[in-house]
């Protein structure tokens, strides 16, 4: 029954997300509204995160089942997709590496530098690891 | 033996059965060979298209049962807010370098899919279907539906990114230097969505735990900004 309960507050989630996506005349999907409605329900704890966990772990451990009747319906649309195949893979790949690049450097760039700035015990570890690592060389 | 089959097919349990039973071969598979691209979803899908096809199935008698699945897309979705709320931590820890970050890589997505869209001449219908590439699918599928895109297009797209980001994360990590466990995770997660933080949850806690965070995160900024881009192709 705990099981039931906490689907029920889910699903509840979901049922006003749905709602808003019919008010609100922004191109956002339900599920989008439901994930932040759930956020803000957990940080204000209107929503015990004990309430809900169970349910939702399990709902993200079978997500990829989820994705199988969409997917299947690539059968549909063979032909189109084929003419597409070059593009849609060039784009793929090539963003895919530029994305993972440009934010990996820039996040690392921006904890270094925060290191540097505040010169707490983080950064001051780092630049000792630095120096023992150079006398090593 | 006709009446077999469409008794079979019309019974809403035959979707849903065979989406199940291959999904189970396809765990089966990728735990004995432990192949990336030996992935369970994609297995699955490859198999029932086969099925379907060599027995002359259409995809609405597939569909009819298969559809009571995806209606858990929604609960499931609503349901990533709970890992994002443990991971909430890691935001209060590094704020800068985690949207500061994630905004840069969900930019840089979209502003080469809008030149390399440009330079394919892709319509507008097939632009909008690859904006929302790089994030996960429950998210990026309603993008696509709600820009009037192709919905199948964006999921090709988003199957080509996870498995490539998965198999890719560490050589490009390398290549570019990214040493930090927190940019490592967040750079795989918000390139790569579900299927690249499989990779950075071998790699580390830290890294798995940045890269989940930058699923939710990526796919909420791309919402936000997706807009602007379907304006300019």
């Amino acid at each position: 029954m705990k099981f039931i309960k906490q689907l029920a507050i889910i699903f509840c989630i979901s049922l006003i997300a749905e709602l808003m996506e019919y008010l609100i005349p922004l191109p956002v999907a339900a599920s989008v509204y439901g994930l932040v409605l759930m956020l803000v329900g957990l940080m204000t704890r209107l929503i015990p995160l004990e309430k809900v966990e169970g349910a939702a772990d399990f709902l993200i451990e079978i997500m990829p089942i989820l994705f199988i009747p969409p997917t299947v319906s690539i059968m549909t649309s063979f032909e189109v997709l084929k003419q597409l195949l070059i593009p849609i893979t060039v784009i793929s790949v090539v963003s895919t590496v530029l994305v993972m690049a440009v934010t990996g450097r820039v996040s690392q760039g921006i904890m270094r530098k925060s290191h540097k700035k505040s010169g707490g015990s983080q950064g001051q570890r780092k630049k000792n690891y630095r120096k023992s690592g150079g006398s090593q060389r | 033996m006709e009446t077999i089959r469409e008794a079979l097919t019309q019974s809403v349990f035959f979707g849903m059965v065979i989406s199940l039973l291959c999904y189970q071969i396809g765990l089966a598979v990728q735990k004995k060979t432990k192949w990336t691209i030996a992935n369970p979803l994609l297995l699955s899908v490859v198999i029932i298209i086969g099925i379907l096809m060599v027995l002359d199935i259409d995809y609405d008698a597939y569909y009819n049962g298969a559809k009571y699945i995806q209606y858990f897309l929604t609960p499931a979705t609503v349901s990533l807010a709970v890992p994002l709320y443990r991971q909430l931590q890691y935001i209060r820890k590094y704020p800068a370098a985690v949207f500061g970050g994630i905004a840069s890589g969900v930019l840089m997505a979209m502003g080469s899919i809008f030149l390399m869209g440009l330079a394919f001449g892709l319509t507008h219908e097939q632009y909008v279907s690859l904006l929302p590439k790089s994030i996960t699918t429950a998210i990026g599928i309603g993008i696509t539906e709600k820009m009037g895109g192709m919905v199948n297009v964006t999921i090709i797209a988003i199957c080509i990114t996870g498995v490539l980001g998965n198999i890719a994360a560490e050589s490009v990590c390398r290549l570019f230097r990214i040493q930090e466990p927190v940019a490592k995770g967040l750079a795989i997660g918000t390139a790569s969505h579900a299927l690249g933080t499989t990779k950075a949850m071998e790699m580390g806690e830290v890294e798995g735990a940045m890269s989940s965070l930058s699923i939710v995160v990526a796919g909420i900024l791309t919402v936000i900004t997706v807009s602007v881009f379907a304006e300019f192709i």
